[in-house]
């Protein structure tokens, strides 16, 4: 009978070539159970929403190891929020300094990972904390 | 207003909520689709096969392109294997086709198999339902791929399309029996490789012993270049040659009867189940068929038999 399975679409914005870590967070969500629909590198924030939109994922997660964080991930929620998904949780990864993490959270980003952070730590995360919708 | 109705107002988050529900088997999408079934039979779908790497997902991007530039709006459902141990999937169609993420007139989506084996998924035909409903001039499937027997694509799709890729050599002859009498078209992509047309040769001739009825369609063998978008244009016009062939024979109609034939089946045989298994598991039933092939009072079939005969469902 109907049962929810989580969708994450894991991902990689702007101009960031290391995607060792996105995929292993792909593979950790998919060995949970999720379903991730990895769509790789250099999206534009724009491409990110549509493709979760049409996906109709739960959660999104970012992998950025460019430093471009404090301006790409604000911008995705931004773009959730003109697009009327803001409902989708938006979590971030990679090589991101402590110092940033308290204003990437007041932008809505609901949690970050860093280097050296267990896969267990973050699938928990996730099992804690995303809901699928109803 | 219901899902199907937003959808049918061109609401992109309604639309993609329905395929969740269908895909998560919830009831309530059965009457969303019943809303949305008066709307269907409008696109023209195309399923594209072949094995893993062939290069599906890089022409399913370039065919999606050329149908932008005639101005017709085009859906995508790309197919990828759940993981038989977690149940989770990893779906990466996408990668190749996010150029046309931000494009109003394209609506992408990846399914799972979770369990099915004919090479799409259980949701497959209902997502593309819901995809004529909005609209959707085009509608291009792309399957597993994983060497099954994709035959499931042949009575989804109007026009099949086999990708295979050069190299096949003298293998060629090994190839999968079926994968000749499900193809429309077929395609040797990559053909910046040696021996393209080597390949296309040795297809071409299997074909014509196996369709020597001149009457019918006979399947061509085409060249492409999917990363570098070489050979698209005839392609599609193949498309458009073999959606008109349909037409105009009247094979349209009869695969048209088909898959409704085919869905009323699959529906009919899984709400059969649904309510017999779940009157036995609630009566007692079922655990008492458990115990009995358990000390081999009873086995399977007479159990079945019994079920089915005395009406131990309401
Ligand atoms: C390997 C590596 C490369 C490889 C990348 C190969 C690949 N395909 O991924 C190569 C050699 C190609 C490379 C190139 C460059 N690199 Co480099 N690279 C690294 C290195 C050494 C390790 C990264 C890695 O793969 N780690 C292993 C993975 C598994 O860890 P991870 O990605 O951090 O993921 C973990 C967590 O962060 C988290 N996580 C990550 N993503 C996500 C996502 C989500 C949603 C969640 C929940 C969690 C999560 O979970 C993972 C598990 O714990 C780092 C240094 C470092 N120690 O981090 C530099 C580093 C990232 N690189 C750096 C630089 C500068 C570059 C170059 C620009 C160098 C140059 N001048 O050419 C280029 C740019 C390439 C490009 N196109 O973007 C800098 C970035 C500086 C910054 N951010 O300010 C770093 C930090 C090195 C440094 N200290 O200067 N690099
Ligand atoms: N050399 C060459 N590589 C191609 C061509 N088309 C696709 N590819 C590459 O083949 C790989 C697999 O392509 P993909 O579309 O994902 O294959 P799928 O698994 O069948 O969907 C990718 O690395 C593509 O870039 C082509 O015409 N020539
Ligand atoms: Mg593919």
């Amino acid at each position: 009978m109907a049962e929810r399975r989580i969708r994450v679409l894991v991902g990689k914005p702007g101009l960031d070539g290391h995607d060792r870590g996105a995929k292993i967070i792909a593979r950790a969500f998919r060995d949970a159970g999720f379903e991730v629909i990895y769509t790789g590198l250099h999206q534009t924030p724009e491409q990110i929403v549509s493709a979760a939109i049409q996906e109709d994922v739960d959660l999104v997660a970012l992998s950025i190891l460019s430093g471009a964080h404090n301006t790409l991930l604000p911008a995705v929620k931004e773009i959730m929020k003109e697009k009327g998904a803001a409902d989708i949780v938006l979590m971030a990864g990679g090589v991101i300094p402590e110092d940033d993490i308290p204003g990437l959270k007041a932008a809505g980003i609901a949690e970050v990972f860093t280097p050296g952070t267990s896969t267990e730590t973050i699938v928990g995360w996730v099992r804690d904390n995303i809901t699928p919708h109803a | 207003m219901t899902l199907a109705e937003r959808v049918l107002d061109g609401d992109i988050r309604a639309a993609a909520r329905l395929m969740r529900d269908i895909d998560d088997r919830f009831k309530s999408a059965i009457e969303e689709l019943k809303t949305l079934y008066p709307h269907t039979g409008n696109a023209y779908i195309i399923g594209i096969t072949g094995p893993p790497g062939a290069g599906k997902s890089t022409l399913v991007d370039q065919i999606v392109s050329a149908y932008r530039k005639k101005d017709l709006l085009v859906g995508v459902v790309a197919i990828d294997p759940t993981s038989p141990f977690s149940g989770g999937a990893i779906l990466g169609d996408r990668i190749r086709m996010n150029r046309h993420a931000d494009d109003a007139g394209v609506f992408i989506r990846s399914l799972a198999t979770r369990g099915a084996l004919g090479g799409l998924s259980r949701s497959t035909t209902d997502v593309v339902n819901v995809m004529d409903a909005m609209g959707m001039d085009v509608i291009v499937i792309e399957t597993v791929g994983v060497g099954q027997d994709e035959v499931d694509i042949v009575s989804t799709a109007h026009t099949t399309v086999v990708v295979m890729v050069p190299g096949l050599g003298d293998d060629i002859q090994a190839i999968k029996a079926g994968i000749l009498e499900i193809g429309d078209v077929f395609v040797v992509n990559k053909a910046d490789r040696d021996g393209a047309d080597r390949t296309a040769r040795e297809l071409t001739t299997m074909l014509e012993m196996k369709h020597p009825d001149p009457a019918g369609w006979a399947p061509r063998v085409l060249q492409t270049e999917g990363a570098r978008g070489v050979g698209i244009e005839a392609l599609v016009e193949e498309f458009d040659a073999h959606h008109i062939y349909l037409k105009e024979s009247g094979a349209l109609q009869r695969l048209i009867e088909e898959r409704n034939a085919k869905l009323f089946a699959d529906t009919l045989r899984e709400e059969l189940f649904e309510t017999v298994f779940g009157a036995i598991k609630g009566n007692g039933k079922y655990d008492e068929i458990l115990a009995g092939m358990r000390d081999k009072s009873i086995d399977p079939y007479s159990a079945v038999q019994e079920v089915m005969a005395g009406r131990a469902f309401p």
